[in-house]
């Protein structure tokens, strides 16, 4: 049993290690501000979600509950961050 | 090479990659986006290192409370660099002290490679002392019961630079409020962030004042989050710094250090030395510093952040 | 290598590229990165110690640990008063340095505003 949460741990960690690199290439290869932010919003939420699924059989109780915790809070500050950077982008675009 | 040393040399590389791209980028944003960065890092370096409480802390305060320090003085700062034209130091001065910085890295170094093994340490003697507090955290109780003198002095370091701070008004704006007003779209995202966020940062915060005697935790960190809830509301327009000049500000200021103070010159009656805390009753009085100190410590941080006062009291 | 040696040639490293961006940059803001840097530079080989110095069945000696909390706050409380010193000055004169020679070569004061007491 414990063999099978393990093997689980791993495939679910490395989805979400894979995510990240995803997204992160994306910054790196994405032309302007607005592209960007759409490949990291996407891809990093996503990877974290998985990653902290895959981290849950490993611990119990409370701190599953706070992993949980940590996703919807970084899930509220990026969504908020990602809409404040982006109306400043495009304010910017306008102006040029 | 085992995974976790895998893990702990990428990590290393990492740290010493922004730190390069701090010291070296052109653009001051870009050096200050680089250090905010760093800090988070940093605190991964700290946990590998087994040490939960500055782990806590260099992330809230170095890299996050300090980061949003240097961010708003780049914003104000832009266009400094043109306007002062100081001329930048040629090659033989880089050259220079880049010799002299590698010398002094390379002799520390040689220092941490050659400490002394089996390491000496005050463990034994802190675990020692610490018997009488029944705390679970050791720094907690180091900080507050072994070198709880330290402590006491840096809460006076807060008020102290606050002052500083606040002295640097002019004349027109003493007893003002710190820092702009900022203004923010009532049916905006950042409005909705801090309605949202501060009841359960408020939460967070005081849990971690509490969780700090037996697990990592402590007062500053959760100090940190609790101004951080109050900088986030004051960003989105939702509340204003309060004038300087009112009474209930500076009373929550001076509270903590007061009560520290006064507990400490308290144990000279009792046991007999300053800050002794009476057998038996060492964890209540810790708790009471630590309740005591928790909203100096928040106020003290959002305030340093605020800076001095730019408007006048009413306005 | 154990963690707490690579960390601590790693601290090592950050002191000297602290010290160098400090001499380096005439900006102040620059310098006060830089002067962070360095700070966490001598935490981290504080932290280092404490880590070596585990023993009584903690992870860490803990009186480094707790010396290093401090240091952090003192260090902010040190960069914020440096902070407002900074934004005064280009309040008031226009220019970060206080170097008068830097008046021959500006070519303008776009922050000048009337000079308070």
């Amino acid at each position: 049993m414990r063999f099978i949460l393990d093997i689980f741990t791993v495939i679910l960690v490395s989805a979400g290690a894979f995510f990240f690199l995803a997204g992160t290439v994306g910054l790196l290869r994405f032309p302007d501000t607005l592209t960007r932010l759409h490949a990291l919003t996407k891809a990093d939420n996503l990877g974290l979600g998985l990653v902290v699924i895959g981290l849950l059989p490993q611990t119990g109780g409370l701190y599953a509950a706070k992993l949980v915790g940590v996703w919807l809070l970084v899930l509220v500050a990026s969504s908020a961050v990602s809409q404040l950077i982006g109306r400043a982008a495009r304010r910017g675009m306008l102006q040029k | 090479m085992t995974i976790a040393s895998a893990i702990y040399i990428g990590l290393a590389v990492l740290v010493l990659a922004l730190a390069g791209w701090t010291t070296f980028a052109r653009d001051d944003y870009a050096a200050i986006v680089g250090f905010v960065t760093y800090g988070l890092l940093l605190s991964l370096v700290w946990v590998s290192l087994s040490s939960h409480d500055i782990a806590l802390t260099e992330a809230g305060i170095g890299g996050g409370v300090t980061g949003v320090l240097l961010l708003g003085a780049g914003a104000r700062l832009r266009g400094a660099r043109e306007s002062t034209g100081v001329k930048l130091p040629g090659i033989a001065q880089r050259v220079s002290a880049a010799a002299l910085c590698t010398s002094i890295s390379v002799g520390l170094a040689l220092a941490v490679l050659i400490l002394p093994d089996p390491a000496p340490t005050l463990a034994p003697s802190a675990a020692a002392s610490l018997a009488a507090t029944e705390m679970g955290n050791p720094v907690s109780a180091v900080l507050l019961a072994y070198r709880a003198l330290d402590t006491l002095l840096e809460s006076a370091v807060l008020p102290l630079t606050l002052i500083g701070v606040w002295s640097l008004a002019s004349d027109r704006f003493w007893g003002g409020r710190p820092g702009l007003q900022y203004r923010a779209d009532r049916e905006g995202v950042l409005v909705f962030l801090a309605q949202l966020l501060p009841p359960f940062g408020v939460l967070m915060g005081i849990h971690m004042v509490w969780i700090g005697t037996d697990h990592p935790g402590g007062k500053f960190q959760g100090g940190t989050i609790l101004a951080a809830m109050w900088i986030l509301t004051r960003m989105a327009g939702i509340t204003d710094t309060p004038s300087i000049s009112r009474r209930w500000l500076r009373i929550v200021l001076i509270t903590g250090p007061a009560a520290f103070l006064a507990i400490g010159l308290a144990g000279f009656a009792m046991p007999g030395t300053f800050l002794a805390y009476p057998a038996g009753f060492a964890k209540p009085i810790i708790l009471v510093i630590e309740a005591a100190m928790t909203p100096s410590i928040a106020a003290a941080l959002a305030l340093l952040l605020a800076g001095p006062p730019e408007r006048k009291p009413n306005g | 290598m154990s963690a707490a040696t690579l960390f601590g040639i790693c601290s090592a490293a950050l002191v000297g590229l602290g010290l160098y961006g400090l001499i380096i940059h005439p900006q102040p803001l620059r310098k006060i990165l830089a002067f962070n840097l360095l700070g966490s530079g001598v935490f981290l080989l504080f932290g280092v110690v404490a880590r070596r110095g585990a023993a009584s069945g903690m992870g860490g000696d803990p009186v480094p640990q707790a010396l290093v909390i401090t240091g952090i706050v003192v260090a902010f409380s040190a960069t914020a008063l440096a902070v407002a010193l900074l934004l005064r000055l280009f309040h008031e004169t226009g220019r970060t340095t206080l170097n008068t020679d830097a008046s021959k070569n500006a070519s303008n004061n776009p922050a000048r505003k009337s000079t308070d007491s």
